[in-house]
């Protein structure tokens, strides 16, 4: 048996406002609120609330044999609250049907599983504690940024109680292999790995509407058919998409939407199933390990981390960044913390791009790199606020090495100190009972020498005054 | 291919961005191959680069019957034009000009700059242009910038060869939309008689399309582009004593070119940084205004008015810049920031430039939106990576604009025009 598995990405970045330098240190408010609702609420309506719909009619057509999943960045979350909470509503109703699961990614949508570990587990638990407050469900996949993978973070995500993890079909990494199967993580082989089928993915994201491709119009009905064309033995083919695909990228008058629901019955009369990645990772059994050592990505054609860390602007704007991500953890500054997470969106550090740009609210990458560089000094200064700002870098982080292990250090001290105490306390009463002893044997002794003393400092007086008199 | 190109100026002894252009073109053409250019100007020193077209200067072309040997015309202008060449030209005078002021040679003197007589100069420069005419053979009359085109209108009515006209600058550029209407009347006669109109940006094909009435069809766009360096231009020694960071505006100071935007966004600049100086190097008629807005504004101890560079100088002068900033309200092109960037100094232009079309790896900004330039002021000297990607990609984006695809855009518009 075949079986699809969908997953649909929903992420709003926080867009900055223009932000000039002398506004540093002047205005704490980065983000533009205008463009931000204008863009969210058209999206939505253009995109994910039909999408959504159409998610919906497709299960009750069905009557629940049709299955997804979704992910949704905490930053979208929070954003459709402001503008869009109908849009919620319909996420409810998707979750009520049982037929949708929802999986866990980083908060910001950012980049911090490449460089701070702590950071990213903080992001995922974030979204994992909205997943929790708002459906009551305790994700166990979980689906990192623009899908980036790599061998470094799987133990880390075992340990965060994540059954399975979602990936680029990277055709570098796979090779002679299909993505069409269940794979382990060989850094951490209670990890499966479900990687996207690249090719039939990009169909519908990049093609569907393109009237050069040979194969326009895409049809559900030749789509099924090239799924079901797969070498018999594939199980499991995972198309993971941007949820704007449908409506935004490719306009709902393509037929995008119709397309969509279509896809079940056919893919039913053709034998071919829907699966959530839940089920793929209970059910599948997996054909191998995978080992990725550079981190893999959906982006570009390199599938790897180069649209967002590809050129010196991007790095710079990137290191400065998590350069505050100790301090800001230590701090409890809420509004700091918040701009920290929207601040690591790697929406900001894609309009950076040189090489491809894409979309972008601003012009040229250099204008995207000085505002968000303006915007890092302000930040930095109130981070700096926050701490006395004679303590360096490195300072701080041994001063935050020793608070860590004081626990540990003060327990040392501890039984220190208490066997310290035990040997003074048996010296002392070896001590009293010697005393006792010596004060019996050696009374006279001491006498003398008390005398002494005294003598000695009268002779030194007098001589000093003899020479005060010589003079 | 034989092409008469009429100009102004010709490096060495150039003004401004025309004389630099009208090189570049040339030897961009003539690099294509297959192009045999006589380039005509006001007055020759001897020192031009002659390798790749001929150069004649109209101080040397005779207006007037002188009865001179080879000898004495050899000892005179030798070192200017073959005495062969004089006495052709002589063959050729074709009205009675000894009323006008005449040298021992029949020659007319001229000034080769920008004259308060400049009328009568344009005017002088066609009479000798239709002697040239009438000796010398070529296909096609190429004709740089408004002093050249009546010039080229009267080759083109002796010989009836088709004109082109090259557009470096309108008078709508340099009065801000106040033009004075002999210039205009000048340029949009040239317009009307050429055969077709090359223009150095699509700004200025739309401004010949807007205010001269011209068809679109007869106006094709061929934007500027650069000589790459000498070794020793790029190697000019770093006159830098100071620490502090340096901008720099090069060029007129002059309404064009905004220059008071300059001087506002470097006072915004000041009040928020202090390891920053600014140059103003140039001389022209704002200039005491703007050493008053900076006297003004407070800023006169970090803003700089070295005056005129030439030469060298100027390579000097970006070597040592961190930032080189052209803030021209309306530019045709604008090649300074070109030769900016071969420095490996990162421009801010104004998109109200020609060179904003081309150029990605520089930062644009409205001229008057002095927030914009001081932020990307801010920017460059304060941002080390932002620095380092614009000087880098700079470097690399301007070794491709070169001149042989130029030449070989106008050779392409040549063929059109004579049908071939």
């Amino acid at each position: 048996m075949k079986a699809i598995c969908f997953n649909f990405e929903i992420h709003q970045p926080f867009r900055l406002k223009r932000y000039r330098f002398f506004d540093i240190g002047k205005d704490h408010y980065y983000f533009d609120d205008f463009l931000n609702e204008d863009i969210v609420t058209r999206v939505a309506h253009n995109s994910y609330i039909p999408a959504c719909e159409t998610l919906l009619r497709m299960i009750e057509q069905n009557e629940g044999r049709f299955c997804c999943s979704i992910a949704v960045s905490g930053l979208a979350f929070e954003q459709f609250e402001h503008y869009v909470p109908e849009l919620l509503e319909l996420l409810d109703r998707l979750h009520k049907t049982g037929c949708v699961e929802f999986v866990a990614q980083p908060f910001s949508y950012g980049l911090s599983s490449l460089v701070d570990s702590e950071e990213f587990a903080a992001q995922i638990a974030a979204t994992a504690s909205i997943l929790r407050n708002r459906f009551g469900i305790e994700p166990k996949i979980v689906r990192n940024t623009e899908l980036i993978y790599f061998d470094d973070i799987a133990p880390q995500l075992v340990e965060l109680g994540f059954k399975g993890v979602l990936t680029e079909g990277a055709k570098h990494i796979l090779g002679w292999k299909s993505p069409d199967y269940v794979y382990t993580a060989a850094s951490a082989p209670k990890l499966k790995v479900l990687m996207r089928n690249r090719k039939l993915s990009n169909d519908i994201a990049e093609r569907f509407g393109d009237t050069s491709w040979p194969d326009f119009p895409l049809t559900a009905d030749k789509y099924i058919d090239w799924i079901a064309a797969t070498p018999q033995d594939e199980q499991i083919i995972n198309v993971f998409l941007n949820m704007e695909t449908f409506g935004d990228l490719h306009p709902g008058n393509t037929g995008i939407f119709q397309f969509l629901e279509a896809l079940p019955r056919f893919a039913y009369e053709r034998g071919i199933e829907f699966i959530t990645p839940s089920q793929a990772v209970a059910k599948i059994k997996p054909v191998g390990e995978i080992s990725i050592n550079h981190p893999i990505s959906s982006a570009g054609e390199e599938s790897d981390t180069s649209a967002w860390l590809g050129n010196s602007l991007q790095n710079e704007a990137f290191d400065k960044l998590y350069a505050q991500a100790e301090r800001v953890r230590e701090c409890s500054n809420r509004a700091l913390k918040r701009d920290f997470q929207y601040l690591q969106a790697c929406d900001h550090f894609f309009y950076m791009n040189t090489r491809n740009p894409g979309f972008s609210p601003y012009e040229t990458p250099f204008a995207a790199f000085t505002n968000y560089m303006n915007v890092l000094a302000d930040f930095e200064m109130r981070v700096k606020e926050e701490f006395p700002s004679q303590i360096g870098n490195e300072e701080l982080n041994s001063l935050l090495l020793t608070i860590r292990n004081q626990g540990a250090e003060i327990e040392t001290l501890n039984k220190e100190l208490a066997s310290m105490r035990k040997s003074v306390e048996q010296y002392n009463i070896e001590h009293v009972k010697r005393d006792e002893l010596k004060a019996k044997a050696e009374p006279a002794e001491k006498a003398p020498k008390k005398a002494k003393a005294p003598k000695k400092a009268v002779a030194g007086k007098t001589a000093a005054a003899k020479k005060k008199s010589e003079k | 291919m034989k092409a008469l190109m009429f100009g102004w100026e010709f490096p060495p002894h150039i003004l401004g961005g025309l004389g630099t252009a009208s090189y570049g073109l040339t030897r961009g053409m003539w690099e294509c191959g297959d192009m045999d250019i006589t380039f005509v100007i006001p007055k020759p020193y001897g020192d031009e680069d002659r390798s790749f077209a001929h150069i004649i200067g109209n101080s040397q072309v005779p207006v007037a019957w002188r009865d001179v040997d080879r000898d004495y015309v050899d000892a005179r202008i030798g070192k200017l034009m073959p005495p062969d060449l004089y006495f052709r030209l002589r063959d050729h005078i074709y009205a009675d000009f000894n009323y006008m002021r005449t040298n021992d040679l029949g020659c007319i003197e001229f000034s080769g700059k920008y004259p308060s007589n400049l009328l009568e100069e344009i005017n002088n420069y066609s009479i000798t242009a239709g002697v040239i005419a009438r000796t010398l053979d070529f296909d096609i009359i190429h004709s740089h910038d408004w002093l050249t085109y009546p010039a080229g209108i009267h080759a083109k009515q002796v010989t009836g060869k088709p004109l082109v006209i090259h557009v470096h600058a309108t008078e709508y550029d340099r009065s801000r939309g106040k033009p004075n209407p002999t210039v205009y009347g000048i340029e949009r006669d040239g317009m009307i008689h050429a055969d077709h109109i090359i223009t150095v940006s699509n700004l200025t094909r739309q401004t010949v399309i807007d205010h001269y009435g011209v068809d679109p069809a007869k106006v094709t766009t061929v934007h500027n582009a650069v000589v790459p360096l000498s070794p020793e231009l790029l190697n000019v020694e770093n006159l830098r004593q100071t620490k502090e960071k340096i901008v720099t505006f090069l060029g007129r100071i002059t309404m064009q070119k905004g220059p008071e935007y300059f001087v506002e966004a470097a006072a915004k600049v000041l009040r928020n940084c202090s390891n920053v100086r600014f140059v103003m190097a140039g001389s022209g008629d704002m200039m005491d205004k703007m050493i008053q807005l900076a006297a003004e504004r407070g800023i006169s101890d970090r803003f700089h008015f070295p005056g005129f560079q030439k030469g060298k100088q100027v390579y000097e002068m970006l070597k040592a810049s961190d930032v080189y900033i052209m803030p021209s309200v309306s530019e045709p092109f604008g090649i300074s920031p070109l030769e900016a960037m071969q420095m490996g100094v990162p421009s801010i232009i104004s998109k109200q430039s020609g060179c904003a079309e081309i150029l990605t790896n520089v930062i644009k900004t409205d001229y008057w939106d002095i927030d914009a330039m001081a932020d990307a002021i801010h920017a460059i000297i304060t941002y080390p990576a932002l620095y380092k990607q614009l000087r880098e990609d700079g470097l690399k984006e301007v070794a491709q604009i070169t001149w042989d695809k130029a030449g070989r855009k106008v050779i392409d518009i040549y063929n059109k025009v004579l049908g071939r």
